[in-house]
């Protein structure tokens, strides 16, 4: 296809491929830097990307998970970091459509976001809680129609770059730590103090730094159900399977440089194979398990979707749960066999095979939601849940 | 049944509150119970009762109250007579 002609258009995929080559234009800086992938979330403005998952009805164009982690995929082949801003406020996002109907304010704020391409940060994680999202310390008060909430937000992926921010807390002040409700402020209803800085080894433009957050909004912004309920039917899955998304896109990127490594040899030397080759047949192969593995979860999702009793059932979260734990692991030694294949010119920066940002990026896989604590969760259910042995579900 | 919930709850639940002042439809997860203690409490049941449960039956709802519980349990039982 010409140029102009993917100018226009507009099919989802032409729409975040554009935003990929955007991406990975400043895909060095941004990891340089650790900065935020500012022109990679203009051009998902642009390509009016950050509504797509919304209602037709309300703006939206009724995306499906399948379709939200294609774009995932596709932004991940060229900058982890923006790929995962992407994920990380479509999985606010799902919450949103999933449990956000019964509530007026929440389909006015729909409505606003896809029209206005607003993009939702989130703020589960709290300085004392040990990384466990479905328990908090802090507590929202409500004081008539207003609802006040101060939190020492450990991460706040993107905070200062979001136009709202999905927060979690109890309940109210003699809520157990795990009654909790989330609550949508927007910008102008908070304020953030930077308390910790991101630096780190990857992902660095997604800028998860920390902050004490201070928000003051109408008490209607709080979502009507428990949280507890939307962790286990929406953001569990969209988490798993946007990430795998995500993830699944660097090792393809890394895949297709191995590849180009072992033809540009075996160009050069016609009639001897190139030594990478066997190694890039396995990585291959690893790399049709991954999606393999990531289809399959995505069936999964939209088959339980029909019935809210099996979203919440152990058998559901104990197949995301392996999704995200075969996807965190396979990329690291997909990227790693990548790295094998197209030696010091992988290692090196700056070449066409650099494969030290993908391998960099790669590792935050494992420790987003830590996958000994997935392991713990499954093993735990594991004492009473049968595994799954059929093949076709 | 109500009794033996109850004292299983008392054992394995971790709950903050004493168990005896909870009402039979009060939410278990909202007044504590962690994922791991309903997995124990789960074990504890089949174990006093002489059951499995159903993988279709190993969800939030079932184990949502203690009247869910007895529900549940109840559901159990029959279908089992009745095989």
């Amino acid at each position: 296809m010409s140029l102009a002609a993917l100018a226009t258009d507009l099919s989802l995929s032409a729409r975040a491929h554009r935003v990929a080559a955007v991406a990975a234009e400043f895909a060095e800086t941004v990891d340089r830097d650790a900065r935020f992938p500012e022109e990679a979330v203009n051009a998902m403005k642009a390509e009016r990307l950050l509504g797509i998952q919304i209602p037709a009805r309300l703006g939206g164009e009724d995306a499906t998970t399948l379709e939200l982690a294609e774009v995932c995929a596709i932004l991940g082949q060229s900058c982890a970091a923006a790929a995962m801003v992407f994920a990380m406020h479509q999985i606010k996002v799902s919450s949103l459509v999933e449990h956000g109907e019964e509530s007026a304010w929440h389909i006015d704020f729909m409505r606003e976001l896809a029209a206005r391409q607003l993009l939702v940060a989130s703020a589960t994680t709290e300085g004392g809680i040990g990384g466990n999202l479905r328990n908090s310390i802090c507590a929202i008060e409500i004081d008539g129609d207003t609802c006040r909430l101060s939190k020492d937000a450990t991460v706040i992926s993107y905070g200062t770059h979001a136009d709202a921010i999905m927060i979690t807390s109890r309940a109210h002040d003699k809520a157990a730590p795990g009654d909790q409700v989330m609550t949508v402020f927007r910008r102008g209803q908070y304020s953030l103090e930077k308390t910790v800085t991101w630096d780190t080894l990857g992902m660095r433009g997604t800028c998860s730094d920390g902050f004490l957050f201070k928000g003051e909004a109408p008490a209607v912004q709080i979502f009507p159900k428990p949280f507890a309920e939307i962790a286990a039917q929406s953001m569990l899955a969209n988490s798993h399977l946007l990430w795998s998304g995500v993830w699944f896109g660097i090792a393809a990127d890394a895949v297709s440089r191995a590849q180009a490594f072992v033809r540009a040899a075996a160009r050069k030397t016609p009639g001897a194979q190139p030594p990478g080759t066997l190694r890039l047949a396995e990585a291959s192969s690893l790399l049709q398990m991954l999606k393999s593995n990531i289809l399959c979860g995505l069936k999964t999702y939209q088959q339980a979707k029909a019935d809210p009793d099996h979203l919440s059932s152990m058998a559901f979260s104990i197949a995301m749960n392996n999704i995200k734990l075969a996807s965190s692991e396979t990329i690291l030694t997909i990227i790693n066999q990548a790295m094998i294949v197209c030696g010091i010119m992988g290692y090196k920066n700056g070449t066409p095979y650099s494969l030290g940002r993908h391998l960099r990026d790669a590792h935050s896989a494992q420790l987003m939601i830590s996958n000994d604590r997935i392991l713990g969760n499954t093993s735990t259910m594991l004492l009473i849940q049968k595994p799954d042995t059929s093949l076709l579900g | 049944m109500n009794e033996t919930i109850r004292e299983l709850l008392g054992k394995v639940g971790g709950l903050p509150g004493p168990v005896a002042e909870l009402a039979d439809d009060a939410d278990l997860y909202a007044v504590g119970l962690s994922s791991f203690a309903s997995v124990q409490l789960m074990l504890g049941l089949e174990e006093a009762f002489d059951i499995e449960f159903p993988d279709n039956l190993l969800n939030r709802k079932s184990f949502a109250s203690i009247a869910a519980i007895e529900q549940t349990l109840t559901h159990i039982l029959k279908s089992k007579e009745a095989a």
